[in-house]
């Protein structure tokens, strides 16, 4: 006998992403989910950005490792609330794990919500964790063929930030075949080459975000 | 990577699905998987033959039809199947379109036996 299912695999992470987004909306809190690989320069970028943006919004971070708390005592150390999860072992954020972290927080305190997600290309695709925006960060060491190894999280991305930008002399990374790519796979998402320990081009990328959560305030406000 | 995870959610979907129809065997569970999403079948597979022993899916097959990438073209309206790395337009040769398919991770149906069907093969 044959049973028709028709059902989303991964249809509790779903429901409970969508518990979350109610909330968020509700809540006025605009959430980005950065995703990259191990050391690509999650935490820095948060750090970079916090600075760039920390006088017009009210921000908190989620950091997502697999162990250890180092990455939230950093955030921490600058003023702002910083929860860490660890996902002992598995290698991507689930709903559920940001539900329980999002606990921890005074939403009703907070304009902006940066998720950092567990250091992976892989996974982080698949899950949708109730954020408004996913963003991508390579940074130039990995080299400029990832697009082509790691297509998903490329063509999810809202943005992608190509960091470590000081240091593109140093290796063979060639900009233009990383651009054109990574055009071909999401002609949608600006990239933005920076290098967040330095903070060159971290303002254009700081813009991009303001005006992403500017216009999510306008358009709940219209609803 | 985390092929584990998926496969146990599909595994836990088809118990309750057949449990609730009175199941006494899952012979086979079809799931489709887009082409543009990370999801290896052979991980699955191997998940698959480390999560089954003991269930009632035990010996059943895992059925995967892979849903290829396709696009419609934001300028002439066109819908087609492509290449993951080059989505242009063959019809008009326009590079920018929107996904319509490809992502998907779906369950779509079991096979079971129930008790009260003849026996096939005499178990
Ligand atoms: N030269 C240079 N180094 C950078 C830049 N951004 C980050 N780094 C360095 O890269 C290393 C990793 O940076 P993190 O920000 O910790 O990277 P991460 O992605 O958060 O790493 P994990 O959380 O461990 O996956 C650190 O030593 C940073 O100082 C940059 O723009 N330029
Ligand atoms: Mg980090
Ligand atoms: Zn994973
Ligand atoms: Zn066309």
């Amino acid at each position: 006998m044959e049973i028709d299912l028709s059902k989303r695999i991964l249809d509790r992470n779903e429901r409970l992403a969508e518990e979350n987004r109610r909330l968020f909306e509700e809540k006025g809190v605009f959430v980005v989910d950065l995703m990259a690989s191990p050391g690509a320069g999650k935490t820095s970028t948060i750090l970079a950005t916090i600075a760039a943006l920390r006088d017009r919004y009210r921000i908190a971070v989620i950091e997502g490792d697999i162990a250890s708390k180092v990455d939230a005592e950093k955030i921490k150390e600058h003023g702002i609330p910083a929860v860490q999860i660890n996902t002992g072992g598995a290698c991507h954020l689930e709903s559920d794990m940001i539900q329980r972290a999002v606990s921890a927080l005074d939403l009703e305190e907070i304009d902006l919500l940066i998720v950092e997600n567990v250091g992976n290309l892989v996974c982080p695709t698949e899950f949708y964790l109730g954020e408004d925006a996913k963003v991508m960060i390579l940074s130039v060491p990995e080299g400029h063929d990832k697009p082509y190894k790691y297509p998903a999280i490329f063509e999810i991305a809202e943005a992608v930030i190509l960091n470590k930008y000081d240091t593109v002399g140093m290796f063979d990374f060639d900009e233009e075949e990383f651009r054109s790519v990574v055009r071909r796979l999401n002609h949608r998402a600006p990239v933005f080459a920076m290098s967040a320990t330095k903070g060159d081009g971290v303002g254009a990328w700081a813009e991009w975000l303001a005006l992403r959560i500017e216009d999510s305030k306008t358009s709940s406000s219209e609803e | 990577m985390h092929e584990m995870g998926i496969c146990q959610g599909i595994l836990d979907a088809s118990l309750d699905a057949a449990k609730a129809e009175g199941a006494t065997r899952i012979k086979e569970i079809r799931i489709s998987v887009g082409e543009l999403t990370e999801v290896v079948e052979y991980a699955l597979q191997f998940a698959f033959e480390a999560l089954t022993p003991g269930t009632l899916a035990e010996g059943s097959v895992l059925l995967v039809n892979h849903i290829p990438a396709k696009s419609r073209c934001l300028q002439c309206g066109a819908e087609y199947e492509h290449d993951r790395f080059d989505s242009t337009c063959p019809s008009c040769g326009n590079p920018f379109s929107e996904n319509i398919a490809g992502r998907e991770l779906l369950i779509d149906s079991l096979e079971i036996d129930t008790g009260d069907e003849a026996p096939e093969d005499g178990e």
